[in-house]
């Protein structure tokens, strides 16, 4: 994503960034065609792993194999040529191609050993692998297809929310708020924290007011929805595919 | 960083849907309703002391395009100065970039949920007379509201009716008379950008739009859409449950057949048939409950007598009792 990407404009606090990585995808220009890719590496490789780990029940070794190669074959094959956001969401798009991926390479069962010759991108498979132990499993929805869906949602959410967040720390010591960052941790991240914290206890733990407390969250969270609203606008393809996403990212549910 | 657990998530996710009051005379209490756009938070204006409903939208519109409609909702409201209708009291846009308006809170149940307690006839049928009140108002000042159901009125503790939610409400001419574009919706220029809805959009509540609407006729939709609707919410309101789509009034039930007849000719599938104006059904409403003939049944002799005896029933009594006392008296005094 754009370094000199701008958090908020000045009528208020939109995503300022219209790029949209589905839309560079499908450029010209192999320099947009990277970065687009970059994105959606970015975004999608956890919990793609994840997916090949729990729905296929693919080893360790399969499954980072087999994410590589899924993200190789996106480029060569130019999968996201035929996605179309009026028909169905990227997430779902690419938990299908991912489907067919599989099942195809299953079928022909002459596949070549993988990681010979492939270009490998720079995955961190140990995180993931450590992650997906601590997850839930997919369980409690209606049906199992719908439990996956859910996951896979899950660990996309996760995912960008963890990229937000780095990006968060960044943007608050570049802007000499490391305060406001570590009250935001304390508060909202450190799950062993939050149930004995309140704001007050915050206060006193960081020698300022309550009302300080609570403007530094204002913040930091304002900043944080922000950048993960970009990531979200740069893995959409129409404005309308944007809001639902962004609606599903933070949890709004229609009545 | 550290693994974000679920709960660090569901956390993330509640204080970044929650709207930044910040610098605003308002302070959030909880949220009270939601709906395709956005919620709606009771609050307080913490300038004048007193409770406003905010109507927010769930999160920075991108386009622009909701942000218009609902600031196209404001504005609309602002021009509605009727008892009837929630009035809007301010809107603007968040410093997190959301759009929203403050209206009147209004203390009381929706009407779908108020039915669920029995109440007499004839209250229901006076608050059906305010709600057509408040939509003539409205199409006199050229707005034609497209999702008139319960759901949408809400009934105050001291018994004011009022019509909520005009999200895709259409303006068919401004309040000098001059008539917009064919179709077209309109926003004020100032405050909200023009928002137009494609021919062929369907718009509305099933079991409520009137068929053109549900067909998508949005350029040549007019009052009598609207009229459809009251007919469907008076059907509500007499039968206690939402008319299945598709199906009509039913002759032989429990309904009084002048009100039935209402609502039939409310909702007659050709447009020309229904009443040509909510404040007429109104009345029609006001002669049932006046015991006065109404004009979606006409009356033979014998339902002429039958509404002019119940209608004059104590007088009545007291004349046959007064005859038959004078009838006593001249047998007593000859015998």
């Amino acid at each position: 994503m754009s370094e000199d990407t701008k958090i908020g404009g000045p009528g208020g606090k939109f995503p300022a960034t219209r790029w949209s990585a589905i839309q560079a995808a499908r450029s010209k220009d192999p320099a947009e065609q990277s970065r687009a890719l970059d994105a959606i590496v970015a975004a999608y490789w956890k919990p793609i792993y994840k997916y090949l780990r729990l729905r296929w029940g693919k080893s360790n070794e399969d499954a980072k194999d087999l994410t590589q190669e899924f993200f190789l074959r996106l480029v060569e094959k130019d999968y996201l040529k035929s996605f179309d956001p009026r028909k169905a969401r990227l997430r779902t798009f690419l938990r299908l191609c991912v489907d067919r991926f599989v099942a195809n390479e299953a079928k022909a069962a002459k596949r070549l050993k993988r990681g010979g010759g492939a270009p490998h991108l720079p995955l961190d498979f140990a995180t993931a692998e450590k992650e997906l132990k601590r997850a839930k499993a997919p369980v409690g929805s209606d049906s199992p297809e719908d439990a996956l869906d859910e996951y896979f949602q899950q660990e996309f959410v996760r995912n960008l929310f963890t990229q937000s967040i780095e990006k968060l720390r960044q943007l608050c010591v570049e802007r000499g708020k490391e305060l406001h960052f570590r009250i935001f941790e304390a508060y909202d991240l450190n799950d062993e924290e939050r149930g004995r914290l309140a704001y007050a206890d915050l206060a006193r733990k960081f020698g300022l007011t309550t009302d300080e407390v609570t403007n530094y969250l204002s913040y930091v969270r304002r900043e944080f929805r922000d950048i993960a609203l970009i990531k979200m606008r740069e893995l959409t393809g129409s404005n309308n595919e944007f809001f639902q996403e962004s609606r599903a990212l933070f949890g709004v549910k229609p009545k | 960083m550290n693994w974000l657990s679920d709960d660090a998530i569901a956390r993330l996710q509640t204080a970044s849907a929650l709207p930044d009051v910040a610098g605003t005379r308002y302070r959030l209490v909880q949220r009270i309703g939601s709906g395709g756009m956005g919620a709606v938070y009771l609050s307080e204006d913490c300038i004048l002391g007193r409770r406003v409903a905010l109507k927010i939208l769930d999160l920075p519109d991108d386009s622009g395009d909701l942000a218009a409609r609902l600031l196209r909702e404001a504005n609309i409201l602002a021009r509605l100065e009727h008892p009837g209708i929630v009035p809007v009291h301010d809107a603007g846009t968040l410093s997190d970039g959301r759009v929203f308006y403050a209206m009147k809170f209004v203390e009381g149940q929706r009407l779908d949920r108020m039915m669920e307690q029995a109440s007499p006839l004839p209250d229901r049928l006076r608050i059906f007379q305010r709600i057509c009140d408040a939509v003539a108002f409205a199409h006199a000042r050229g707005i034609l509201h497209r999702d008139l159901k319960p759901e949408n009125i809400m009934v105050g503790s001291f018994g004011e009716v009022l019509v909520m939610d005009w999200g895709i409400a259409k303006i068919l001419r401004d309040p000098e008379g001059a008539t917009p574009g064919a179709g077209s919706e309109v926003g004020d220029a100032v405050t909200a950008a023009p928002v137009k809805t494609a021919h062929g959009t369907i718009l509305g509540t099933p079991g409520y739009m009137a068929p053109e609407q549900a067909r998508g006729e949005i350029e040549t939709l007019d009052e009598r859409a609207d009229i459809y609707s009251l007919g469907a919410v008076l059907q509500f309101l007499l039968a206690g449950v939402p008319l299945a789509e598709g199906s009509s009034n039913d002759e032989s039930s429990s309904v009084a057949r002048p009100l039935a007849a209402i609502a039939r000719k409310a909702m007659a599938a050709d447009a020309g048939s229904r009443y040509a104006s909510a404040a007429r059904l109104g009345e029609d409403i006001a002669h049932y409950l006046d015991g006065l003939p109404v004009s979606a049944y006409p009356e033979n002799i014998f339902r002429k007598l039958v509404r002019w005896s119940s209608r004059y029933r104590l007088a009545i009594v007291l004349v046959i009792t007064y005859l038959i006392l004078r009838t006593l008296l001249f047998l007593w005094s000859r015998g």
